[in-house]
């Protein structure tokens, strides 16, 4: 997955589940959970989305890599 | 118009999801009706055949108000009276959708009685309402089908495909088709944070007049549970994972088992105890307000199961598709902080309830584990409850026993 294919999923998946936000003006290093202030619920629903979008397996251990929009981005793409 | 609550006067009927002659029995949905809790499904507790619809869409009904009536036969129809008429006086039919103890009805008709209310406005994501602008679609106009229902991009684009799709090439049969033409669902509003904020403030002002609370707190050791927590869901899918909230949540349900004296009603100075363990689970809704409808047999149910039903909740608490049967019958609530949040809460009750159990965020704390210090994960649970019925001391039972359980997070 490239880059921007990966920034795609993201915003697309975020953008469901904060209606409110703009994910376009996401920080790279910013902790997605305190810039849209997700909660438990809303973080797991941003992992299964991200798995029903890409087909990842995403053990649970990996979660803290998908804490910022940069090191989401790097996951997706590995 | 049923009770979905201490703090609901009355509700808007938005839609009717049947009409007279309709079979209907016990648990089906027949009405959508607007409340300060946003749009909530209307669950009928008899069966029959629907004989009058007696609200038409748009009125406003005050709670126990008459919505419709139910006859037993599927015979003729009763002569349906020109004007509602009181419960009692109705010889064929009997009131459906009506709390039978409370004043009659008081339909006020709003006109016009068409439109589903839309004030609130849909949610669209700004991805979409971007996109919905390249292709000149009215965002507002279309049913979203993304999370909590907003308008997603893949919504707008399906706008678009149909649209061209459907050239206008035949006037007359595009008029004619019209009624029948694939139309948005009604738009289920979600709900509207002043009208919430005035339910709330009343409840809770109730609660605070009213109910003379205790308060306790007891700080738990989860190591145990979190590390049971983590092997289980390694072995599952990634839908299918647990969040340490329905661990806490099960817990919970288990010790108002062994603590039936917090587990119910007090009306009038008197305990009812609930029938069954219905617990609340208090949600907060983005952008502000809080529901706690209730997941029924909480104490029953497994863990991945209790887990499938919060995520479903949470899902209509935001879309306004919440049941009456959910709102009307939690007989206690708990309320979690979730990560990222404060180390305790001191609850509200929330009436005719006589108890509320509060975690706070799970964090790692120094702790002392076989007379050594370790950095454990830990959680703070406190109770609020009712001093009419119960004394502290059966108060930091259900504590302990809730701190016991989760000690053996195999048997939850």
């Amino acid at each position: 997955m490239t880059e921007a294919e990966a920034r795609a999923v993201i915003y697309d998946i975020l953008s469901g589940i904060a209606p409110e936000a703009d994910p376009a003006s996401l920080g790279g290093n910013e902790d997605l959970r305190e810039a849209l202030d997700l909660d438990s619920m809303d973080f797991m629903n941003f992992v299964v989305g991200l798995h029903e979008r890409t087909g990842i397996d995403i053990p649970e251990p990996d979660y803290q890599q998908l804490r910022t929009l940069k090191s989401a981005i790097a996951y997706l793409g590995r | 118009m049923p009770a979905l609550g201490a703090d609901m006067t009355d509700g808007t009927l938005v839609e009717w999801l049947i009409k007279p002659g309709d079979r209907v029995k016990r648990g089906d949905v027949v009405a959508v009706v607007e409340t300060q809790k946003g749009a909530i499904e209307v669950e009928i507790f008899d069966e029959g055949i629907v004989s009058e619809l007696v609200v038409p869409v748009g009125a406003q009904v005050a709670v126990g108000g008459l919505l419709a009536r139910i006859g037993e036969r599927s015979g003729p129809q009763p002569q349906a009276p020109a004007a509602p008429v009181a419960p009692q006086e109705a010889a064929a039919a009997r009131p459906a959708v009506a709390a039978p103890t409370l004043k009659p009805a008081t339909p006020r008709p709003i006109a016009p009685p068409t439109a589903i209310p839309t004030a609130h406005g849909a949610k669209v994501t700004p991805a979409a309402r971007r996109r919905a602008a390249e292709l000149d679609i009215d965002p507002a106009a279309l049913a979203g089908t993304g999370v909590d229902g907003s308008v997603s991009v893949a919504d707008v684009e399906a706008a678009a495909r149909s649209r061209a799709a459907s050239p206008p090439a035949a006037p007359l049969a595009a008029a004619e088709a019209a009624p029948l033409a694939p139309t948005a669902p009604p738009r289920r509003v979600g709900f509207d944070p002043a009208l919430m904020r005035k339910a709330i403030a009343a409840a809770m002002g109730r609660s605070k007049r009213e109910i003379p609370h205790y308060y306790l707190s007891h700080t738990i050791d989860l190591g145990a549970a979190l590390a049971w927590l983590e092997a289980f869901n390694a072995a599952q899918p990634v839908a299918q994972r647990v969040l340490p909230a329905v661990l806490l949540l099960k817990a919970s349900a288990l010790a108002l088992r062994e603590v039936p004296q917090l587990n119910g009603t007090c009306v009038e100075g008197v305990f009812q105890p609930g029938d069954g363990i219905h617990i609340g689970w208090a949600i907060s809704l983005r952008g502000g307000g809080l529901v706690a409808p209730a997941i029924r047999d909480t104490d029953a149910r497994p863990l991945p199961e209790l887990m499938a039903a919060m995520r479903d909740l949470v899902q209509r608490a935001r879309t306004g598709g919440l049941r009456s049967s959910e709102l009307g019958s939690p007989t206690v609530t708990v309320t979690s902080l979730g990560d990222r949040s404060a180390e305790s809460v001191t609850g509200i009750i929330y009436p005719p309830q006589v108890a509320i159990i509060g975690f706070g965020t799970i964090s790692s704390r120094p702790w002392v584990v076989a007379g050594q210090v370790e950095a454990r994960p830990v959680v703070t649970v406190s109770l609020a409850a009712d001093h009419r019925v119960s004394d502290g001391h059966i108060g930091a039972r259900l504590l302990s026993v809730i701190e016991r359980l989760l000690q053996e997070p195999a048997k939850l």
